[in-house]
């Protein structure tokens, strides 16, 4: 018993990390049509700028400054790289990849290729006793995090103008430009999300693992890309529902089954939901 | 005149590629030895290798418009397939080849079978799946066949003496150049024949193949087997090589890799993919032995790398080999990009 809370526990972890970085790809997925490699190099600017913003500013302070960094990196790449690349999707992917292998190579060069350790407050290194079950408290402050986000982004996308305009544009940008609504204001305002919660997963995968390091990213992208394809694209909820059952699954499967069994089985069951809904849980429905 | 010297110079290249090591040239900055000594024409070799790979993934990026992110998946399972039946099983050179490349592109068969009834990213995505999952079964060393994370070196004993030595660098070097010749002649043969034409056809716009009553399906899946068999020949060459596997030869990097060379010298074009391969692999190879002596990020291949690739898809759409007639207009998301002007 107590082995399954904890795997619970654990798992959900997992799927909290796997949701902060799905929910913004699969964003900025639905609205932009790009596929976004360099997601991976929001994720380390927000480990990175905490962890050296840690001993000199405090950790509160430094995990704000974290987040704005990679909300900003964000923003300045869709200005800068994607927006001149209009109707160009193919382009704008392929400049994403080279980003993402030029971006993870000036950390590498910056800061070295070894993991770094994260810093953490005391209280979050304790445990508690579930039902048995020995549980890090960092376990609770990422399904936390994950759930008080996932709570913010629903009343964004359906309470406010530009959450209704996002909504929109998942659904049919054409529609929406044809009304004269600029969706690329909206592109802009998605890829600053997408990077504040790509730069949060990061300094939480911090906490989770006790380490960075500049490949930290790509690893985990390719699950939250699972996560998305599974979840449908655009979808904020489906990207939540996915990044539960991917986590889950991996954690289970992998002490259960024989070692990274657990990692074949999340793919095994993005092969079967491809198979009998390509479009994935939800579909490409505009999300609430 | 110009379609004269457009067939000569292909084989003009070749002459000079195959007369290349008995040349003592030294070529100061580009090279650290003279042209024939072991350590040059193994880098050059490498060149070679990955020149054919990029042209073996631009089969079915550049010319049937299918953005795989596995191909690295089928390198592996040519690199391990012949390092296990040599290494573990003592099997000849020649057989344990033929035997994987043919094993394969049964794989590429299956796989394709499944991931091309899905189109646009969601392709993309269940071949990036598929190739993790090779990529997580050699880092975990089933049964000790891939020697996990520190790979599986070629046990030499199992290889024909001509390849063994550093005196016999040159014949892995013109091993390497008969690969590179071999991919052009099946990409060019494909090119030329009606299936290029169908091919092209696919990636600009998948309906109207269809309308002529062919099926896009079976076409793509040609295509599929076709580069994944080419791709795990280059595995063996490449294992030939270096001497061995490591699991980066499966890593997803592997495949944005290739992604980059076919880009970099221009995807789709005739020579443009191994232009590309043999540039980055050489900037690759050169810019790490450098790297201690260069100021900051320039000291890491990856960020000069990225920076050019991104630099090339901003500036020469068409890549280094110049403009392609029309860009890639197959959108990843299938949504048809309004018509640009100019």
């Amino acid at each position: 018993m107590s082995t399954v809370v904890l795997l619970t526990l654990t798992g959900l972890g997992l799927a909290a990390l796997y949701f902060l970085i799905a929910s913004g790809l699969s964003l900025v997925f639905g609205l932009a049509g790009v596929l976004n490699f360099a997601h991976g190099l929001f994720l380390a600017v927000g480990a990175y700028l905490t962890w050296w913003a840690a001993p000199r500013t405090g950790l509160a302070t430094a995990v704000l400054l974290g987040v704005a960094a990679a909300a900003a990196t964000g923003a300045l790449v869709e200005v800068a790289l994607i927006r001149p690349l209009y109707t160009r999707h193919t382009e704008q992917v392929l400049v994403t990849v080279g980003l993402s292998l030029a971006g993870v190579a000036l950390l590498q060069s910056i800061w070295g290729a070894d993991a770094r350790v994260f810093p953490r407050p005391d209280w979050a290194t304790e445990v508690t006793d579930v039902l048995g079950a020995q549980v890090p408290i960092d376990r609770y402050l990422l399904i936390g995090a994950a759930a008080l986000v996932l709570v913010a982004l629903l009343a964004f996308l359906r309470f406010t103008r530009y959450g209704l305009v996002i909504r929109a544009g998942v659904e049919n940008r054409a529609m929406v430009s044809a009304l004269g609504i600029d969706v690329r204001n909206a592109f802009t305002l998605v890829f600053a999300i997408g990077g504040a919660l790509a730069g949060l997963a990061g300094i939480l995968g911090g906490m989770y693992f006790s380490s960075i390091s500049p490949g930290q990213g790509a690893s985990l992208l390719i699950f939250a890309f699972i996560v998305v394809v599974i979840g449908g694209l655009g979808s904020v909820t489906g990207s939540a529902v996915a990044a539960v059952a991917v986590g889950l699954l991996q954690q289970f499967v992998n002490y259960y089954g024989a070692a990274g069994a657990g990692d074949v089985s999340v793919v095994a069951l993005l092969a079967v939901v491809l198979l009998l809904r390509p479009t994935g849980i939800a579909g490409k429905v505009a999300t609430a | 005149m110009r379609v004269r010297t457009g067939q000569l110079a292909p084989v003009l290249a070749l002459i000079v590629a195959v007369a290349l090591p008995w040349s003592t040239i030294a070529v100061p900055g580009l090279f650290e030895g003279p042209l024939n000594s072991p350590g040059t024409l193994q880098m050059l070799a490498v060149c070679l290798v990955f020149g054919g790979l990029a042209l073996s993934y631009d089969l079915l990026f550049g010319r049937a418009g299918l953005l795989s992110f596995g191909h690295a998946l089928h390198i592996a399972a040519g690199a391990y397939g012949v390092d296990i039946l040599v290494s573990h099983y003592g099997w000849a050179l020649w057989s344990a080849a033929l035997i994987t490349v043919l094993a394969s592109a049964v794989l590429a068969a299956l796989l394709g079978s499944v991931a091309l009834r899905t189109s646009g990213i969601a392709f993309s995505m269940v071949t990036l799946a598929f190739a993790q999952v090779g990529h997580i079964a050699v880092n975990r060393d089933p049964g000790g066949l891939t020697g996990g994370e520190e790979g599986l070196p070629m046990r030499t004993a199992g290889l024909p003496d001509a390849l063994v030595g550093v005196l016999n660098t040159v014949n892995l070097y013109w091993l390497a150049l008969a690969f590179l010749t071999v991919v052009a002649l099946v990409v060019h043969t494909i090119d030329r024949a009606p299936l290029g034409r169908t091919l092209i056809g696919l990636r600009d716009d998948e309906r109207r193949i269809a309308v002529l009553g062919l099926s896009p399906y079976r076409l793509k899946l040609l295509a599929f087997v076709v580069a994944g068999a080419l791709a795990a020949l280059g595995g063996v060459a490449y294992a030939l090589v270096v001497g061995g596997v490591s699991p980066h030869v499966a890593s997803s990097e592997l495949t944005l890799s290739l992604i980059v060379m076919a880009v970099l010298g221009g995807a789709g074009t005739r020579w443009g993919a191994v232009l590309g391969g043999i540039l980055y692999a050489y900037l690759d190879q050169r810019l790490a032995r450098l790297g201690g002596s260069l100021p900051g990020p320039f000291g890491e291949p990856l960020f000069v790398l990225g920076t050019l690739f991104i630099v090339v898809v901003y500036f020469a759409p068409g890549g280094l080999t110049g403009a392609r007639r029309q860009p890639l207009r197959r959108s990843l998301t299938g949504r048809r990009p309004a018509p640009t002007s100019g």
